[in-house]
């Protein structure tokens, strides 16, 4: 039988060098781990590691900090976009991006997040759109699907009570100061490849002053949709894309 | 005739058992075994190494980063 050795000339893919050693507190199957590691791969294959400053939100990502070794701030809640800009203003030539789940971006940072494309500024906001609060236990967010049955939503998310689920990317495409609006997701090896080359042209886009890039990453948790991971993947797959569909919505870069 | 084959191997402490890489294994090489890891997961076994072709496909989808992949073309 042929056997392929385990030595380094015959290695085609590791951990990236730039995530820590550190065991990553993120539930099992959580779509935060596998963003990181994408960002991680590509600050390292553009030789950004200490060009770039990244700022980590309230929300399960709080500790992103802990798991990419690059420099980082975090933020108070909802309000990464105004620290990002008084950063990339003072160091323009570096990379600067925000890293915010769904209720920091579009529930208590809305105001941020509005003004930040509004001025176009020169940074890249990654969004990880998973429908729900998960670090406090599953309420429902504003990005929550109609029906949707979270912790606070216990009989589904109603349209009289609860509103309607409001599309952030849309929302960004619409500004003149933005560049580059995507959204994609991370539950198969293809759509890793598609977000990972997205999020470098956001990056370059920031290192070229081009205006605000603003990429979505449509996210699974699994805690908070008590479902398994391979289920919430099959859930997101049939329930989030067609609310939120994937590909580019601006690309003037 | 040239044969591309692949194997990886699993950082067995850091796997949470989540089955995400399971379910996107094109050749269908791998599952969750029975034993578990210091913090109780049952990590991730090959159960057919000799059909691994190395895609490392695994590896991307893992949110803990604990897959490496290699891979080796026989002539
Ligand atoms: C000022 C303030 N209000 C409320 C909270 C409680 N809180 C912590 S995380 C969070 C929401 C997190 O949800 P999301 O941004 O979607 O991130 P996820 O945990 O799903 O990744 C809330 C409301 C807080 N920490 N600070
Ligand atoms: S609660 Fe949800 S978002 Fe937070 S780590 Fe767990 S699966 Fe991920
Ligand atoms: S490298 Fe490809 S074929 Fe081998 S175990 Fe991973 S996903 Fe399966
Ligand atoms: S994706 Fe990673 S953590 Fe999850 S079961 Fe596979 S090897 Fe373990």
């Amino acid at each position: 039988m042929m056997k392929v050795e385990k030595i380094s000339e015959n290695m085609v893919y590791q951990k990236p060098r730039l995530i820590t050693n550190n065991t990553m507190h993120y539930c099992p199957g959580c779509s935060h781990g596998t963003v990181h590691k994408i960002v991680a791969e590509l600050i390292d294959e553009m030789g950004l590691e200490d060009n770039a400053v990244a700022v980590s939100p309230v929300g399960c990502s709080v500790l992103a900090y802990n798991y990419i070794d690059i420099d980082w701030v975090q933020a108070a809640h909802g309000r990464a976009p105004a620290i990002a800009t008084a950063l990339k203003r003072l160091m323009p030539d570096r990379l600067v991006f925000t890293y915010q789940g769904d209720g920091d971006l579009a529930a208590i940072g809305t105001a941020e997040t509005i003004h930040s494309l509004v001025r176009g500024e020169n940074i890249v906001i990654i969004f990880i759109n998973n429908a729900i609060y998960g670090m406090t236990g599953g309420q429902m967010a504003p990005t929550t699907l109609i029906g949707q049955k979270t912790a606070t939503t216990p009989y589904g998310r109603d349209t009289a009570l609860n509103g309607f689920p409001y599309k952030m990317g849309e929302i960004a495409a619409m500004m003149p100061g933005v560049t580059y609006v995507t959204r994609q997701s991370v539950d198969k090896p293809a759509a890793v490849r598609a977000a990972k080359k997205a999020i470098k042209k956001a990056f370059e886009n920031s290192i070229g002053c081009k205006g605000t890039s603003f990429v979505e990453i449509v996210a699974t948790c699994n805690s908070g949709w008590k479902l398994s991971p391979v289920a919430s993947n099959d859930w997101m797959r049939e329930n989030m894309f067609p609310e939120y569909p994937l590909g580019d919505l601006k690309n003037n870069g | 005739m040239a044969k591309i084959k692949g194997t990886i191997e699993v950082d067995i402490q850091k796997c949470k058992g989540c089955a995400v890489c399971v379910s996107v294994c094109p050749t269908k090489v791998i599952e969750l075994g029975a034993k578990v890891n210091d913090k109780g997961y049952n990590y991730v076994v090959m159960l057919n190494e000799d059909d691994c072709i190395g895609c490392a496909g695994c590896a991307m989808v893992c949110p803990d980063s604990v897959i490496t992949v290699y891979k080796k073309k026989f002539e």
